[in-house]
């Protein structure tokens, strides 16, 4: 068969290419925009943010920083897993509370309190914060992370974590 | 001037030869017969491309183990935005996949077109049906419910029955019969790792063969000059992908795909059935029963898979024109009114199921924190209907003190006095006494005890199955002997997480006769109204882990 193949007219043409484009355009926008959703929305959270007891609040003396550990559940995905939390617990000389996430703020080292220098420290890279989590010295960015408090009936009551603001203190 | 991304194309093609391949694709002369009929191969690639693409998604958030999968599916259904969707479209595209893999094959056994030269091309397609089924089968195991694992029995059972292959075949499913994380894994593997693979080297090597051979043409084409694949066939190819698309779509929104039960070995009232389009077998097998049910599961399926190969070899006559296949027609009408005879007895005679009970695990659920005792508490305080002159937190009625805040200045003893005898406790207080006995009075100075500004919302959330359910756990004393959410004795099982491990009917039979299906169990019977049992039940199977 030697015949050359049928074409067809040029309008003809024209609307069937850009009939395919069109309707390839539509598909592919009714799959990728679920697609998108469903990749970058966050999870509908099963359960509001919790309180936790951490402890009382008349053990602890003012101004001398203490690391509490609490329990929480976390929901993770499609679990609840039950860990184990802690924070540094500082009363202050009016009687507020404040806890800090265990965290150096620098890259995630746990710190701890010197009470020989007043001051707490992380050993990975020196950064020293003082006793309102104000960044004294090393690489740490910012001032120590805390968790959101409140009293009730003498107890200490830890909610969730509030990263502090990224300016450096 | 030529367009800035004409070069690029250009400079693409010169070191690729991309842009000369797809043209070459494109330029495909096929008979001037062809149309609107070839539409379904196209469909059908279409189709895979989107059970890969919903199944990657799906993926993403999935955990492939018993259990696990369930509660993933779970958190995509009603965590994920757009997770339903996606299932839904992950769901029908399979059977959609099915139809259109089915009408295509029909259309080339009608026109004749498995013939000299195009043999390989038609058993190419056979596999491929095979291997479309092989992801039904597979795939109906990951959701992990009820019918998902009671229908993988039966095909294991199926399986394991078939002569001398048998066993091996149970061992390849995964061992001794019982469907578990082996035949589990196996079966994931199989949708997920070895078949998606497999499919786009048959589709491609199925493709290839088309080319080689050309679209099929009919009787008298030669006379008429040839037309080109692009863009005219291509423009009918996608029209019919739209209309496919379309209704695929409009079934994931609108038909929603349920999620049973998490998967319950040990229910013995659960009757499997397989997806629609394995109906015709599962009623075939009824029909066949003692001896000849061997030929059923595994002889007549195995024979009509082999003449479906052998249809080139069976039929070598010249083409035809359709319209003069008769024997043809009469084969494709007469497995039609087959297959169709058979699956309408099968949804025929389908037993009413128990009307299941799905969870909404989207709405709230604080109330599932609360102990059965403190339940009850809001059933009283709802059925005496205190928020008549109480508030509860912000809003409400200012006629009584706001609830929320009385827990901390009082203990139960005052208030259970209080609700005696409110005069007495309080001299010159509006409140009527409240008639409840004392272990009623109990439950409600429970909750009320716990009722504070943060969780005063469980009292608006905490459905009326819930806390029905409650005063049924609590007028039978089951605390006596079981814990719920931390609060209870634990001479019997903690009832936290039952719909993991039990289903709505092994609960509902069992408080009728505890022994039977618990043996050694030293619960006594029960017997309730079924509205109380149908309470009772819904809200322990509601209780979380």
């Amino acid at each position: 068969m030697s015949q050359s193949p049928e074409l067809e007219g040029p309008t003809r043409r024209r609307f069937y290419v850009s009939a395919i484009y069109a309707i390839g355009g539509i598909i592919g926008a009714a799959l990728s925009a679920p697609a998108l959703v469903y990749l970058f929305s966050s999870p509908k959270s099963r359960q509001n943010s919790q309180w936790v007891e951490a402890g009382d609040v008349a053990s602890l003396e003012p101004d001398q920083p203490v690391e509490l550990v609490f329990h929480r559940n976390r929901v993770d995905g499609w679990k609840v897993v039950s860990e184990k939390g802690t924070a540094w617990v500082v009363k202050n000389p009016d009687r507020s509370v404040t806890a800090f996430g265990p965290q150096c703020t620098h890259l995630g080292c746990a710190y701890h309190w010197e009470a020989s220098k007043d001051e707490f420290v992380c050993p990975c890279h020196n950064s020293v914060f003082s006793l309102d989590g104000k960044v004294l010295s090393g690489p740490a960015p910012r001032s120590l992370d805390r968790f959101e408090t409140r009293i009730e009936d003498g107890k200490l009551l830890i909610g969730s974590l509030r990263p502090s603001s990224g300016i450096p203190a | 001037m030529k367009p800035h991304w004409e070069g690029v194309a250009e400079w693409l093609d010169r070191r690729t030869g991309v842009r000369t391949a797809l043209r070459h694709f494109l330029a495909e002369e096929i008979p001037a017969s062809s149309g609107w009929r070839q539409v379904l191969g196209s469909v059908a690639v279409f189709l895979f491309l989107v059970q890969a693409f919903t199944g990657v998604l799906l993926a993403i958030n999935y955990a492939p183990t018993p259990g696990d999968a369930y509660n993933s599916l779970r958190y995509i259904l009603t965590d994920l935005t757009g997770g339903r969707l996606i299932r839904g479209l992950h769901h029908w595209g399979a059977s959609m996949m099915i139809v259109v893999v089915a009408l295509h094959m029909i259309q080339v056994f009608l026109y004749g077109a498995y013939k000299k030269p195009r043999e390989t091309t038609w058993m190419l397609g056979v596999v491929l049906l095979l291997v479309t089924l092989g992801y039904g089968l597979t795939g109906y195991l990951l959701p992990w419910d009820n019918r998902a694992y009671w229908g993988t029995v039966v095909v294991t059972q199926i399986a394991g029955s078939a002569p001398v292959l048998g066993p091996y075949l149970t061992r390849l499913l995964g061992g001794g019969g019982a469907v578990g994380v082996v035949t589990f894994a196996r079966f994931f593997v199989m949708h997920v790792i070895v078949l998606p693979p497999l499919t786009l080297a048959l589709i491609a090597l199925h493709v290839f063969l088309v080319r080689k051979h050309g679209v099929t043409p009919v009787p008298g084409d030669e006379l008429l000059p040839r037309k080109q694949f692009y863009p005219g066939q291509v423009f009918r190819d996608t029209v019919a992908i739209f209309v496919a698309f379309a209704v695929l779509f409009t079934m994931a929104v609108a038909v929603r795909v349920p999620l049973e039960q998490l998967a319950d070995p040990s229910d013995t009232t659960y009757i499997p059935r397989p997806e629609w389009y394995f109906l015709f077998l599962f009623q075939t097998l009824k029909l066949l029963t003692g001896p000849l049910e061997v030929v059923g599961s595994v002889v007549l399926p195995g024979l009509a898979v082999m003449a479906l190969i052998l249809v080139p070899f069976i039929d070598r006559g010249t083409m035809l024109k359709v319209t003069r296949r008769t024997t043809a027609m009469a084969f494709v009408a007469l497995a039609a009114i087959g297959w169709t005879g058979l699956t309408a007895m099968a949804v025929a005679t389908k037993p009413a199921a128990a009307p299941a009970t799905e969870i909404d695990y989207s709405g709230p659920t604080d109330w599932m924190q609360l102990s059965p005792e403190e339940l009850a508490g809001i059933a009283y305080f709802r059925q005496e209907n205190c928020v008549a002159c109480h508030a509860i937190g912000e809003g409400g009625s200012k006629l009584g003190p706001d609830l929320t805040l009385t827990s901390i200045h009082r203990d139960a003893a005052w208030m259970i006095q209080h609700f005696k005898q409110p005069g007495l406790v309080r001299p010159g207080t509006s409140m009527p006494a409240i008639q409840l006995n004392d272990a009623q009075l109990n439950s409600l100075a429970a909750f009320l005890l716990k009722l504070n500004p943060r969780n005063a919302t469980a009292l608006r959330n905490a459905p009326d199955f819930a806390t029905q359910g409650a005063l049924v756990y609590q007028a039978n004393d089951c605390g006596s002997c079981h814990r719920v959410n931390g609060v209870g004795e634990t001479v019997g099982p903690a009832l936290n997480g039952l719909s993991r491990r039990r289903s709505r009917s092994w609960v509902e039979q069992h408080f009728a006769d505890p022994a039977n299906l618990s043996p050694g169990s030293m619960m006594p019977p029960f017997k309730f109204s079924p509205k109380d049992l149908d309470n009772l039940t819904t809200y322990l199977l509601a209780l979380p882990e």
